[in-house]
């Protein structure tokens, strides 16, 4: 743990903006949305006091602030942004691009759920609805993590190996909003730890060199789908650069992350797996069962693209009944988006749990204790009787 | 236009990122869309050059302030040269095989 760490009480956005100051992007596009908006209003604020050097633009829609990102992170800045919810919808195709064309840009995203009917607050449905675009995704537990994740996100979305743009997420009022303690590192650490932006074929330096290049040129039959490999391959190599990346970070602040956090699985008979903030309730629940004699436990996901197989068949493997908690629904009449992604991850191996889904906190429906308590119980229910009576079960919500 | 004989490259081999060599358009020869062809009348031509400002496609080629010719290999048949005429010195006639 480093000496020059000091903790300080910020909210979820406060941690992030705080964050991009430390990283000091070259550029920062934004739109503001609830509950997102603290994070680049905060940091514009920065601008405005000449703490950052950074180029900050006020876009006219998220559409154009990702845009604008791109076109700033071609010409080899490091560019940042933050959304949330409808915003990221506006983005998606500039998502998909800012992704093909191999651009760094690393965005905080604050989890709310998507109209309609309209609502601000926590769920998972719009960086889940993002998916497939070929972003990174980092979901963060905490403030703290969401501080972490952030400064980790610049150096693995520009390793040369990845050079792909990285999402971290916290949940929309639950993390963005309420005071936690965290450790900051200080500005020289997050600064010598990011470093200078890599060289990349970018459009400026093309012109300083006299070579100029084209940068997301019609590419027909003949070549999309080599271009498309070469992201699916980068995805790949992902894996390797965010364990790198999280050994390095944990030099420097003593806080270790790896794709997965498994809790109390040790003998564990029936667990969850979950995401974000309720990962702290379910931590509680699960000490709470354990001291009752119960063998429960759990695993967070931290990393949800790249997808952790590997780590989650490791972690999962010998438990026999997981309860999967999904904040967010599939709508696909089935379940929602994380079950079918862990059952098709074991399916080929023989070892592996019953599992069921568990649908909960749509549009910030608060997740008690005993919700979860309800899940464990039910997961219980299926050790000892062996009988599994569903796939998915929506929790919380009035029946 | 990448021809039949060329060998294409793999995704290992290809820069990453649809990155390409600047001014690659000058070997897409768009003239091929062309349904209509604008025919200069240089009889009516008082070398305004509105249809050099107007070409989206840098095909009206000019040489000390007056106009030379049309580019075919890129001129696609849109008709702006000959809407913004205003002496009628661009005729727009179908293309023949």
């Amino acid at each position: 743990m480093s000496q020059e760490e000091k903790k300080v009480a910020k909210t979820g956005n406060e941690a992030f903006a705080e964050a991009m100051r430390q990283i000091n992007p070259d550029v920062v596009a934004a739109y503001p949305i609830t509950p997102a908006t603290e994070i680049v209003q905060i940091f514009s604020q920065f601008v405005a006091d000449g703490m950052v050097k950074t180029e900050f633009v006020p876009a006219e829609s998220e559409h154009s602030a990702m845009s604008a990102c791109i076109g700033a992170s071609a010409c080899g800045a490091r560019a940042m942004t933050g959304t949330s919810a409808q915003g990221l919808a506006l983005m998606w195709e500039m998502l998909y691009i800012a992704a093909g064309l191999r651009l760094p840009i690393v965005m905080a995203v604050v989890n709310r759920a998507l109209s309609a009917p309209i609502n601000i607050h926590c769920d998972h449905s719009d960086t889940m609805g993002a998916r497939d675009s070929g972003w990174i995704q980092i979901f963060s537990e905490n403030v703290q993590e969401a501080y972490d994740n952030l400064i980790q996100a610049v150096r693995i979305a520009e390793h040369p190996d990845v050079c792909l743009p990285v999402m971290v997420t916290t949940d929309g009022f639950i993390l963005s909003h309420c005071l936690e303690t965290l450790a900051m590192l200080s500005d020289e650490q997050v600064s010598q730890f990011v470093g200078p932006v890599p060289n990349r074929t970018d459009l400026l330096s093309s012109l300083e060199k006299n070579q100029p290049i084209t940068i997301g040129a019609l590419d027909l039959q003949d070549y999309y789908f080599e271009h498309r490999r070469q992201v699916a391959e980068a995805m790949v190599k992902a894996k390797r650069v965010i364990a790198l990346i999280g050994d390095e970070f944990a030099k420097l602040s003593g806080r270790h992350y790896s794709f997965v956090e498994p809790y109390r699985l040790e003998e564990a008979e029936a667990a969850v797996v979950v995401m974000g903030s309720s990962t702290g309730t379910a931590k509680e629940v699960v000490d709470s069962l354990r001291a009752s004699g119960k063998k429960v436990g759990l695993l967070k996901i931290r990393v949800f693209r790249p997808f952790p197989e590997e780590e989650i068949v490791k972690a999962l493997g010998k438990v026999k009944v997981v309860g999967i908690m999904d904040r967010a629904d599939g709508l696909n009449a089935v379940s929602g988006p994380l079950y079918p992604e862990i059952a098709a991850a074991f399916y080929h191996h023989q070892s592996r749990p019953q599992l069921l889904d568990f649908i909960y906190g749509l549009g910030g429906r608060d997740v008690p204790p005993r919700d979860i308590e309800t899940i464990f119980s039910d997961l219980l229910e299926v050790t000892s009787s062996g009988k599994r009576n569903f796939t998915v079960k929506y929790i919380g919500v009035r029946e | 236009m990448k021809t039949a004989e060329e060998k294409k490259s793999t995704w290992k081999e290809l820069p990453e990122g649809d990155v390409l060599e600047g001014a690659s358009s000058l070997q897409f020869k768009t003239g091929n869309w062309r349904s209509i062809r604008p025919v200069h009348h240089p009889e009516k031509c008082i070398h305004c050059l509105l249809c050099w400002i107007a070409c989206p496609d840098s095909a009206i080629k000019v040489k000390d302030g007056r106009f030379q010719t049309i580019d075919y290999d890129y001129c696609k048949g849109c008709g702006i040269c000959s809407h913004e005429c205003p002496k009628k010195a661009i005729e727009m006639v179908p293309e023949k095989k």
